[in-house]
């Protein structure tokens, strides 16, 4: 009787627990030991390889950005606030974080409107211009007085809106920001992780909080090493002999069809960002100069499909009075590495010299 | 062990605790037990090795139950009923081979069914020319111990596991691309080794007792403890599986559970949590600050006593459900106020075991010498010869050398400080808060002194330990 009663009690206990867990969800991601007994990273946790790269890649939102040094840093009087926004060029895939735009914006000690410029890097490795909404909707939390978008065509397509991960997992967040943005999203798109009430649950979170947890324990190592990603000796370099393909996505030439580009996320964000100052910048890509490059300027873009693109974003920005900058060709095809987005350290370095007027010019 | 498998063994022997306590229990456990260890083995890059190894620790167990065990009980009818169970576990599990799908007992498809057949006649053969050297039983006696221990040499030799794989590779024409010092991954065989080596030892100085074949297998591979111990005395083991069992009556199955519990909370949350953070080959030239470097190693000093303690505690809770009480491992050893008592409650059963078969017997024959070296150079001799060997169980490195000088080294500085001031610190030491502050900081250095030696067992190469060495006191 003795041992089925402490069972008996358990497992009592143990609903309890998970039942309070659907009805309260806690947002556990809240609680960090960045920023208090770590320090904070210096751009969004990703990693695909956790053991070596210190680093892991979650969907809680809370947990991400309780993680980066933003969360931690006090804003002070003279500080002017610059959040960069963007893909894994803007996160810095192969980079140090002292190698990124970022900081390699940080080390420069500009200033702007007086104060003295600082950048945190809300970039995260997946190229998608609702994901990055998404991100900033969070980072507006902390008062930057200029964002910085930086975006490329590949983001644009409606189909790879959600295909990022952290869009499929987030969907409340997603659907806050239709209704109070006007965000086009469709809350039946296969897409979406689907949660039931068991996955509410503590069981069903299982695998999120051990994430959560496991999130701290690499901020030991984060801290004690100061690396954050995997830095191979040898990696494949970016395609530059391209195949014949006048293809891009599901578009044909001879017409991008906008009607099929994300142009309400990139409206969104505006809106999103309010008063806030917001810098559209059309990224650096290689322009490769190998087979076919006629027809392609790389792996990701047909020409004419790119040229539409950036014809059309001049054309939106001068509409809708956007700030907009191409620097689609600022850096030359020797500094990329393993992507045609994916920058050198020195290509960063010719990146920040082009922004850096940018964002010293700007004041609200 | 993987979770699973562990929370698999606990629900065999909780059936088998409930269920079988009594008629049948000890061939429940045996058969068990064979099937565990073909079970946990994990798939090896030569063919058909992870079929083999298994197959081989119950021939070498039976050849020495053969020549440890009194005659009258080599040809009692039991024990060829013993024989033939395991025999047929073996052809059995080799038959799975023939299933439309993946044997799950198997780490991978057994071997042909002939190939097992030819040799299983050839054990045969080989055995009935051994039961004709009965009057050649105690050399035969140390010959198994050199085997084992020749054994115990080409598994944790990394260059002679090299060696033994290309030259396997070789005859099997597998690919020599890809030897490796680790294809001969023999689960248990270290414990295995260990509990031989002690009946074979206790044999010769006629102390074994008389057990049958069941009873000497099941000692053996005794499926809670096959992995990672303790190392129990066959005899204590045995008087548990004679015993007529009591029913798994509450408070048995309360300790029991706890026991489980606890051990799985330490092994797969807290040590498996800790190693993120420990010490190793490749955060230890990664870490930028001597503070930084501190916590990873505290890290691994806390991750290796809580997933070795954990798995004694699943073996111990485990074994209690079938109503049989392993021998503790570990008695909060970092809180121990000197080296001696660190290792009297570090894997006790492994320290154990090297005093009763190692330390003591070599000290024996130190002093037996006509002219006996003086004690403190006997004490120096015999204690880091102790330490060099446990250092050289976990694998025949300079690293693990390096950490069993360092404890013996330990010990005998432990020992000669303790013989000249045990007055002095006893005189000082008259009040309760002098007492506290003299075992506070012992347990202090002696904690700290065992995390410092993790870095030789933690690390592989000797130069990076240095650096660690360097970092840890800012010189680096």
């Amino acid at each position: 009787m003795k041992t089925l009663n402490i069972i008996l009690k358990g497992l009592s206990l143990f609903i309890i627990l998970n039942i309070l867990f659907v009805i309260l969800q806690p947002g556990i991601g809240q609680v960090s030991a960045y920023n208090y007994i770590l320090p904070g990273r210096e751009r969004l946790p990703f990693g695909e390889n956790s053991a070596k790269a210190y680093n892991l890649s979650l969907f809680d939102l809370d947990a991400m950005f309780a993680s980066h040094e933003i969360n931690g840093a006090q804003k002070s009087a003279d500080e002017f606030r610059v959040i960069l926004i963007g893909d894994s060029s803007v996160w810095g895939t192969l980079l140090k974080p002292e190698e990124t735009l970022a900081g390699q914006l940080n080390s420069s000690n500009i200033t702007a409107c007086g104060k003295n410029v600082r950048v945190y890097n809300l970039g995260y490795p997946t190229i998608s211009l609702t994901k990055d909404v998404l991100l900033l909707s969070r980072g507006m939390k902390y008062q930057p007085d200029l964002v910085l978008w930086l975006t490329t065509l590949e983001a644009f397509p409606l189909e790879k809106q959600v295909a990022s991960p952290l869009v499929a997992n987030n969907k409340d967040s997603l659907l806050r920001l239709a209704g109070s943005f006007g965000l086009r999203v469709d809350p039946n798109d296969p897409a979406f992780a689907t949660q039931n009430i068991w996955d509410r649950t503590l069981i069903g979170r299982q695998r999120a909080l051990a994430d959560v947890f496991r999130l701290q324990l690499y901020g030991v190592m984060w801290a004690a090493t100061g690396i954050d990603q995997v830095y191979p000796s040898d990696y494949s370099k970016a395609q530059i002999d391209l195949d014949a393909d006048q293809k891009f996505h599901s578009f044909e030439p001879p017409v991008l069809d906008e009607s099929s580009l994300a142009m309400n996320a990139l409206e969104t964000g505006i809106k999103v960002a309010g008063s806030t100052p917001i810098v559209i910048v059309n990224e650096p890509m290689l322009i490769s100069n190998g087979k076919n490059s006629d027809i392609r300027y790389n792996f990701f873009y047909p020409r004419w499909a790119y040229d539409q693109y950036r014809a059309l974003m001049t054309e939106q920005s001068l509409n809708h009075h956007w700030t907009y900058v191409d620097l689609w060709d600022a850096v030359s095809a020797n500094e990329f590495t393993n992507s045609a987005i994916h920058l050198t350290p020195l290509g960063e370095t010719q990146l920040a010299e082009k922004i850096t007027p940018i964002v010293t010019a700007a004041c609200k | 062990m993987t979770i699973v498998q562990v929370l698999i063994v606990a629900a065999a022997a909780l059936f088998l605790g409930l269920f079988m306590r009594e008629r049948g229990r000890l061939y429940f456990l045996l058969i068990t037990s064979i099937i565990v260890i073909f079970w946990l083995q994990p798939a090896l890059p030569l063919r058909g090795f992870d079929f083999w190894l298994p197959t081989a620790t119950l021939v070498i167990i039976v050849f020495n139950w053969y020549i440890t065990a009194p005659e009258e009980l080599h040809h009692e009818k039991k024990n060829w009923v013993t024989l033939s169970i395991l025999i047929g576990a073996v052809l059995l599990l080799n038959l799975s081979r023939f299933l439309p799908f993946d044997s799950i007992l198997t780490p991978s498809r057994p071997p042909q069914t002939e190939t097992l057949l030819i040799a299983l006649a050839c054990l045969g053969l080989l055995f009935f020319f051994i039961t004709r050297l009965n009057r050649f039983n105690a050399a035969l006696l140390s010959i198994s111990i050199i085997g084992l221990i020749a054994f115990f040499l080409v598994l944790k030799v990394p260059a002679l596991a090299y060696w033994v794989s290309y030259g396997i590779r070789s005859l099997t024409h597998q690919s020599l691309a890809e030897v490796k010092g680790t294809d001969l991954r023999w689960l248990g065989f270290s414990y295995i080794a260990f509990r031989i080596i002690h009946t074979l030892r206790d044999r010769q100085m006629g102390r074994l007792p008389a057990v049958n074949l069941a009873e000497y297998v099941t000692y053996i591979i005794f499926f809670p403890a096959f992995v990672a111990g303790p190392i129990d005395r066959i005899e204590h083991f045995i008087k548990d599986l004679r015993q007529p069992a009591a029913a798994l009556g509450n408070d048995e199955l309360l300790v029991a559970g706890q026991r489980l519990m606890v051990g799985l909370f330490k092994k797969f949350v807290v040590a498996d949590a800790l190693a993120l953070i420990a010490l190793n080959d490749t955060n230890a030239l990664q870490v930028r600050t001597t503070g930084w470097m501190w916590i990873l190693l505290y890290a691994y000093a806390f991750q290796i006593y809580f997933d070795f303690s954990g798995y004694t505690d699943i073996a111990i809770g485990t074994s209690r459900l079938l109503g049989i009480r392993l021998p503790e491992n570990f008695s909060a050893p970092y809180q121990k106020p000197n080296l001696t008592q660190f290792w009297n409650n570090w894997h006790m059963t492994l320290t154990q075991w090297f005093r009763a078969y190692f330390f003591n017997p070599v000290t024996r024959w130190l002093r037996s010498w006509e002219k006996p070296l003086p004690a403190t150079v006997m004490i120096a001799l015999t204690q880091i010869a102790t330490m060099l060997l446990i250092g050289f169980w976990h694998g025949v490195t300079w690293n693990f050398a390096l950490w069993g000088l360092w404890h013996g080294v330990g010990l005998f500085i432990h020992n000669r400080w303790s013989d000249m001031t045990r007055v002095r610190a006893a005189e000082w030491a008259t009040t309760p808060f002098r007492k506290t502050a003299l075992n506070v900081s012992g347990v202090f250095l002696t904690f700290n002194f065992v995390a410092l030696g993790w870095i030789f067992f933690a690390l592989s190469a000797t130069s990076v330990s240095w650096q660690v060495f360097l970092k840890l006191f800012g010189l680096h």
